[in-house]
């Protein structure tokens, strides 16, 4: 609950039908999609525009309440709960396309509309936002630039920050700052434009931005490889990329996740096979034939046991049908589904997978894993049930295994789902004590009262990661 | 006794704990939700409604009049059901949210009487329908219809989306499907390729009863045997969403022994919203072990007419020189998951000039009785359809569940397109090829 002095402080700005306090509004501002995490704010407000964001911050900022900026609330860091109590800002309100400029190929938008809309509305005009997690239908470009979300097509487009080129935001005490430009050479002092990028809500609130567009590539076709062995598909993996081809999608599923995708979607999958690639090549008519016919030849070599290119872009649809059906398919297999993370080099998706594998069998627990395999980020998929609080604890100790494992090959605890509460007991594991300070040192210049998403990204309680002496 | 205290205890124990936990929060359900759409609030979408469900649930919120609220103000349209990953069946956790209000809220004392007439005394009723069906007759052809609203009386005495749903009712018939077909069988023309049933329904009868008798029509055309039978009540749908699940258990049974000792292969439906509550009868008796097989047994028969029609021999289609498109019924596309079929059936016709339509997946609003719980809302999204209608240019929208059809109607005429386009059901669609009518 607000007190009374605050709620009619904030109603002043916003208006009553725009600032919640009640048992209903604050239960369903409680989590976002990330499971095992809920907590109860104090109150939501829906601003309309910068001028009241800023004013509700100076408000935050004097009383030092914590002010948790979100959109639709699909992140997987738990980087929207409100754990320390205070405000949720929710941000669905500011949805306009300010501006397409097809002159210096931009957009400029404010942070509530959704990805798939930005994607519509330039796509009509042949242009392309490539940025696409699989949550865009629903999830808001604030929320995309302030996790830095990635998507199916990193590997040849990179993610959203490659695609960010200004922004408007509003600082801890109020002030207005605006970075960067519809410049793409830009070196006017640092690069604040992606310090803010991914940096999930903890160091301003996102209430513009202008993002780069790319020409609407001509077309796409798809084709899927199956492989009897792990180090063969990766094999393939790397021959790909050193064969100078980089594929809009290269996708990976592993063994586990072929047969619960087969077990649900009945679409032909081969059940004994140890992983498939599925691999999708975009760009003018004659280039894309080129590429899927070295593709396809390169498969061969690799020692694929089947290929299939679709003929159509119909069939296309068909063949990434297994990829679009995972999540859904592992969704229904047990009540609690924990989506990781984790990213390695290209070079080490085989041994990453191995281990995966041999850490389910060590805590006996169900990790299938599928992901992107061009960009070495793999999403290790564990199907529990959160009201198991033994087998909970097994699951603590396979993550903290496999984030080990993760950063000893040269990879990351997260790839594009950020740090929030999950996982900011392992951050100092990849970024060590000195970045940790480092960070900090960041998070205090801009947000000297810590009012913005605290408890996120940085932790009181570290885990100690085995083995090493501090 | 009522009191929220006792919805809430009530609550521990009737919803679906395993529904409520396979909910993983992704979100995917809020672009499909049309009260997410339209206020833009967490606890109107799917995922919202769930967290406050689990929340008086696992007992840490007392619900009250805003919890009800904000079960009576979804749809129950069941569109994040076919969005969803984890295959929450959220309509289930609604109806069962819906019927511990219904049994322990306080609400006042001529609302429960209200309640008791429409669905105990009048819906399940056959001849009481019929008697209904006569007077609404009577008005609309004596003239007094034409009158009230002439006069502007109609104004006093109705609130206005009320005055616009009496402009476009259909002439309600006196004579149901029962009255139309003297024999209880109707043979199949050609080789016979099953014995089907033909579900009536309660108000399809009285305000379509046209539509039911084309729908023997048209099944006898594509090779079946169709079947009247006179023991068959209601389906209850209209109970099950309203919280009246006693009640609904009890026309569930009725049907299920009704239909017990016919010969028949398929039982069929001609509206969505029978058709998708139908199928769901073993979970509505999912507690009484009594009543499990048969349920069972009785919801493997349903089938949509368009999924029998799809596989049946094809029907002689004349022409039909118009633009035509499709709106789909809810809880056909996600209670039956019948999306194709109707599709396909109108591809069949000659010339047609099929055009899908934008957004033919939402709700338009009517959702049963939303429409006259809620007119704003109902209005508001009916008034988007018609947007997304307007740009096809059709002059034939078709649709599949008699709710669905008197909404577009009314929409059709908010619109002012009533002399550029009319709204049918897909069946009387195909009998009006198959005459030639419009050659």
């Amino acid at each position: 609950m607000l007190t009374p002095e605050l709620k009619s402080e904030l109603t002043t700005i916003l208006g009553a039908e725009y600032v919640c306090d009640d048992m209903e509004s604050c239960i369903s501002y409680s989590y976002d999609a990330t499971p095992l995490y809920q907590a109860i704010p104090d109150g939501i407000v829906f601003p309309k525009n910068t001028e009241e964001i800023q004013r509700i911050l100076r408000l935050a900022h004097q009383h030092h309440i914590p002010i948790i900026g979100r959109g639709s609330g699909t992140n997987l860091a738990a980087d929207t709960v409100p754990t320390q109590g205070g405000i949720v800002m929710v941000m669905t309100r500011l949805n306009q396309i300010i501006e397409i400029d097809t002159d210096n190929l931009t957009i400029t938008v404010q942070p509530g509309v959704l990805t798939q809309t930005i994607h519509n509305a330039v796509e009509a005009k042949q242009l392309f936002y490539p940025p696409d997690p699989s949550s865009m239908k629903i999830s808001t470009i604030g929320g995309n630039i302030a996790e830095g979300s990635g998507g199916l097509r990193g590997l040849k487009y990179g993610t959203t920050r490659d695609y960010v080129l200004g922004l408007e935001a509003v600082l801890a005490n109020g002030e207005v700052i605006r970075t960067g430009g519809k410049l793409y050479k830009d070196v006017a002092g640092y690069d604040l434009t992606r310090l803010l990028v991914g940096s999930e809500g903890t160091l301003a609130i996102i209430t513009e931005a202008t993002l780069k567009l790319i020409p609407l590539p001509e077309t796409r076709r798809a084709m899927v490889a199956h492989y009897a062995d792990l180090d063969t598909a990766a094999r393939a993996v790397s021959a790909i990329i050193s064969a100078r081809i980089i594929p809009c999608t290269l996708e990976f599923m592993d063994q586990g996740t072929i047969q619960v995708v087969e077990d649900y979607a009945q679409i032909g999958l081969p059940r004994d096979m140890a992983a498939i690639l599925l691999i999708e090549q975009d760009g003018p008519h004659l280039l894309v034939e080129q590429d899927i016919t070295k593709l396809h030849q390169i498969c061969l070599d690799s020692g694929a046991t089947h290929i299939e290119v679709a003929q159509t872009s119909a069939d296309g649809t068909q063949l990434m049908a297994a990829r679009r059906n995972a999540l859904s398919a592992l969704a229904r297999l047990r009540p609690t589904l924990i989506l990781e993370d984790i990213t390695v080099p290209r070079s080490q998706i085989a041994p990453m997978v191995r281990s995966i594998t041999e850490i389910s069998r060590r805590y006996d627990l169900t990790i299938c894993t599928f992901g992107h395999a061009g960009d070495g980020n793999l999403h290790p998929t564990i199907l529990t049930d959160a009201r198991n609080s033994e087998e909970i604890t097994r699951v603590e100790k396979a993550l903290a295994d496999m984030f080990a494992t993760a950063i000893r090959l040269g990879g990351t605890i997260t790839g594009e789902h950020g740090v929030g509460l999950a996982k900011a007991p392992f951050l100092e594991w990849k970024v060590g004590r000195t970045g940790i300070v480092a960070l900090q040192g960041i998070k205090n210049a801009l947000d000297p009262t810590g009012i913005l998403n605290p408890g996120k990204i940085f932790t009181q309680v570290p885990t100690e990661q085995e083995g090493t002496k501090k | 006794m009522t009191s929220w205290n006792d919805v809430g205890k009530t609550l521990t124990l009737t919803l679906d704990e395993e529904e409520l936990t396979r909910c993983m929060r992704c979100g995917f359900c809020l672009p499909a939700c049309p009260t997410y759409r339209e206020t833009g609030r967490e606890a109107a979408s799917p995922r919202g409604r769930i967290a406050l469900m689990k929340a008086v649930h696992e007992g840490r919120m007392i619900p009250d009049s805003s919890f009800q609220k904000q079960m009576d103000f979804c749809l129950g349209c069941r569109a994040c059901e076919s969005d969803c990953p984890a295959d929450v069946h959220f309509g289930h956790l609604l109806e069962q949210s819906r019927a511990a209000i219904v049994s322990h809220a306080p609400s006042p004392t001529w609302k429960k009487y209200m309640r008791k007439f429409f669905f105990h005394a009048l819906i399940p009723h056959r001849r009481r329908l019929r008697l209904v069906g006569a007077f609404l007759a009577l008005y609309q052809r004596s003239g007094i219809q034409r009158l009230l609203h002439r006069s502007g009386l109609s104004k006093w005495l109705m609130p206005s989306h009320l005055q616009q749903v009496d402009e476009v009712l259909p002439l309600a018939s006196p004579y149901g499907i029962r009255e139309r077909v003297t024999t209880e069988r109707l043979p199949a023309i050609g080789t016979p390729l099953g014995r089907v049933a033909l579900f009536q329904g309660c108000i399809m009868d009285v305000l379509f009863a046209k539509t039911n008798h084309n729908t023997a029509k048209v099944l006898q055309a594509a090779g079946y045997d169709v079947i009247i039978s006179k023991s068959q009540t209601c389906c209850g749908a209209l109970h099950a969403h309203s919280g009246e699940e006693e009640k609904a258990r009890l026309l569930a049974q009725q049907n299920i022994k009704g239909f017990q000792g016919i010969d028949i292969d398929w039982i069929v439906s001609n509206a969505g919203g029978c058709g998708a509550h139908l199928i769901d009868y073993p979970y509505l008796l999912k507690d009484d072990p009594q009543w499990a097989t048969a349920a069972q047994s009785f919801a493997h028969r349903i089938k949509d007419v368009s999924e029998l029609l799809v596989d049946g021999h094809s029907l002689n289609l004349q022409p039909i020189h118009e633009r035509v498109t499709y709106q789909d019924s809810c809880h056909l596309r996600n209670g039956m998951k019948v999306i194709k079929e109707p599709r396909t059936l109108l591809n069949t016709i000659p010339e047609i000039d099929y055009i899908e339509l934008v957004e033919s997946d939402r709700c338009c609003g009517s959702a049963g009785i939303y429409n006259l719980t809620h007119p704003q809302t109902s209005q508001q999204l009916l008034d988007e359809k018609m947007q997304h209608l307007h740009h096809t240019r059709a002059a034939i929208l078709v649709t599949s569940n008699p709710g669905c059809l008197i909404q577009m109607k009314v929409g059709i005429q908010r619109a002012g397109l009533e002399n550029h386009m009319r709204a049918v059901h897909l069946v009387d669609l195909l009998i009006e090829s198959m005459e030639g009518d419009r050659t």
